[in-house]
């Protein structure tokens, strides 16, 4: 027990350290240039922070999913764009992780990317779907030699460019339904990226994310063969909602606690009576707390879950509602705190260039709604509402 | 009980296939039942049967076929006669 808090407490701290010493001093030039924040994955790598998830006996960190969530606050505090690559790619680890099943293709290649540091992008949006991820068009189509290949339309694929491997949605065979699917991975040099679009988005610009022809030509063993549909309810949708928000819970922190730095800054000018915006800060923090509430509680309910055995509630109709809705609540909540930190400290924060400068954050925390839109979430919660009946 | 199952699924499933042609074994969502779909098929069960699908049973697997949907609601109705 002792030796896995220790790594855990380890792991957590070079993250910190990372976040403070190469993250946040790059966090404007990230944002600016919309570019990769490169020092900081390099950091990470070198710290062997991409295989946390995977276990020790694949030569992984065997850290706890939670010290992971934890993480993505830290670099969520610093840069927004940072944290969102990191959580990403913790994300499609998790997954394989918890949803190999003895394939052995899959134990090797978790063995190498804990080896190698190997960054793993995600294309699992897709064009023609209506951006509904549980279902494709693209197939996995079977070629000679037990080879199989696929082409993906896809409208965003974050840190495509610099990614070393792919992790992508596809249906399980040319006629399969197109909520038939299955996870395939694309290694290296088996799959080619044709650039489609462009990408200078409002913010989050540091992911990297425009859209891409994907192309690739893989083994067959290089398919997961438990239905995506039982690993996206088990693993990737709690998942993604859980590291997401601790994305955003990190940004939202940071901008309250510039809020409450420019509060103090003007309190020590003027002592005796506290200053106006002392009270908006007040307000802000009660609007974080909910935030921070919801994304604790939502952790704690998976971690739960998670050890129950077969994981059967994590299945259920009720769990997804339960962790749709902190997406949905956390998405919106996120960007509402920056909002109020940008109340408190006016023109200060409205500036780029000062130490209250909020305005990236309020910028990052708007693509919370989009990444899967709320919209279409509240779409299926009001038809899970219909039939679950503790939620 | 199963070709009243069957007859609720061809009403509500909207599958691409003939469910009149479907073995119970089938998987109800390899023959294109919609998660969207599946609630209509529950709410249409719950109704028929007069039960209510508690929250353990309202999973993927109890829905997958219609082989599953009848042992759940053998297991309901068992109770409900004890």
């Amino acid at each position: 027990m002792s030796v896995s808090v220790d790594r855990d407490q380890e792991f957590l701290q070079s993250v910190r350290r990372i976040a403070d010493e190469l993250a946040a001093p790059n966090a404007d030039s990230v944002d600016r240039e919309a570019r990769f924040p490169r020092e900081t994955i390099a950091a990470l790598r070198e710290e062997r922070a991409l295989s946390a998830l995977i276990p020790v006996e694949l030569g992984g960190g065997g850290v706890e999913l939670r010290t992971v969530a934890a993480a993505c606050f830290e670099l969520g505090r610093r840069c927004g764009s940072s944290a969102m690559v990191f959580a990403m790619h913790q994300i499609q680890v998790a997954t394989l992780v918890r949803h190999l099943d003895g394939q052995a293709w899959f134990e090797e290649y978790l063995s190498d990317v804990a080896a190698e540091q190997r960054l793993i992008a995600s294309v699992t949006s897709e064009l023609g779907t209506g951006g509904d991820l549980g279902r494709s068009v693209a197939a996995v189509t079977p070629e000679a030699e037990g080879d199989c290949t696929f082409e993906k339309q896809a409208p965003t694929v974050s840190y495509g460019e610099h990614a070393d491997d792919l992790f992508v949605t596809l249906r399980r065979a040319p006629d399969a339904e197109p909520s038939d699917q299955v996870i395939a991975i694309a290694r290296g040099e088996q799959g080619s990226l044709e650039l489609t679009g462009t990408w200078d988005p409002l913010g989050m610009r540091g992911t990297c994310s425009p859209g891409f022809v994907v192309r690739a030509r893989v083994q067959y063993a290089q398919v997961l063969q438990t239905p995506f549909a039982r690993i996206s309810a088990e693993t990737m949708v709690p998942v993604t909602h859980i590291l997401w928000s601790h994305v955003w819970l990190g940004i939202a922190t940071d901008a309250f606690d510039r809020a409450r730095a420019f509060v103090r800054a003007a309190a020590k000018r003027s002592p005796g009576e506290p200053p106006p915006a002392a009270l908006r800060l007040s307000h802000l923090m009660s609007e974080l707390s909910l935030l921070r509430a919801e994304v604790a509680s939502a952790l704690d309910e998976f971690v739960e879950a998670s050890a129950q055995p077969g994981r059967e509630r994590l299945t259920t109709m009720a769990s997804a509602v339960r962790f749709n809705n902190l997406k949905i609540a956390s998405s919106e909540q996120a960007p509402r705190v920056c909002q109020g930190a940008l109340a408190v400290c006016g023109i200060m924060g409205y500036k780029n260039d000062t130490p209250f400068s909020v305005g990236r954050h309020l910028r990052d925390t708007l693509s919370a709604s989009l990444m899967i839109a709320n919209e279409r979430i509240h779409h299926t919660n009001a038809s899970l509402l219909l039939i679950a009946k503790e939620v | 009980m199963i070709e009243e199952i069957r007859k609720i699924v061809e009403d509500h499933g909207r599958l691409s296939v003939d469910v009149a042609q479907l073995a119970p074994s089938m998987d109800l969502y390899q023959a294109g039942m919609t998660s969207h779909a599946s609630v209509s098929v529950m709410l249409a069960l719950e109704d028929h049967f007069d039960v209510e699908f508690p929250d353990r049973m309202l999973t993927r697997s109890v829905f997958e076929s219609m082989s599953s949907i009848e042992i759940a609601l053998g297991e309901l109705r068992g109770q409900a006669a004890a």
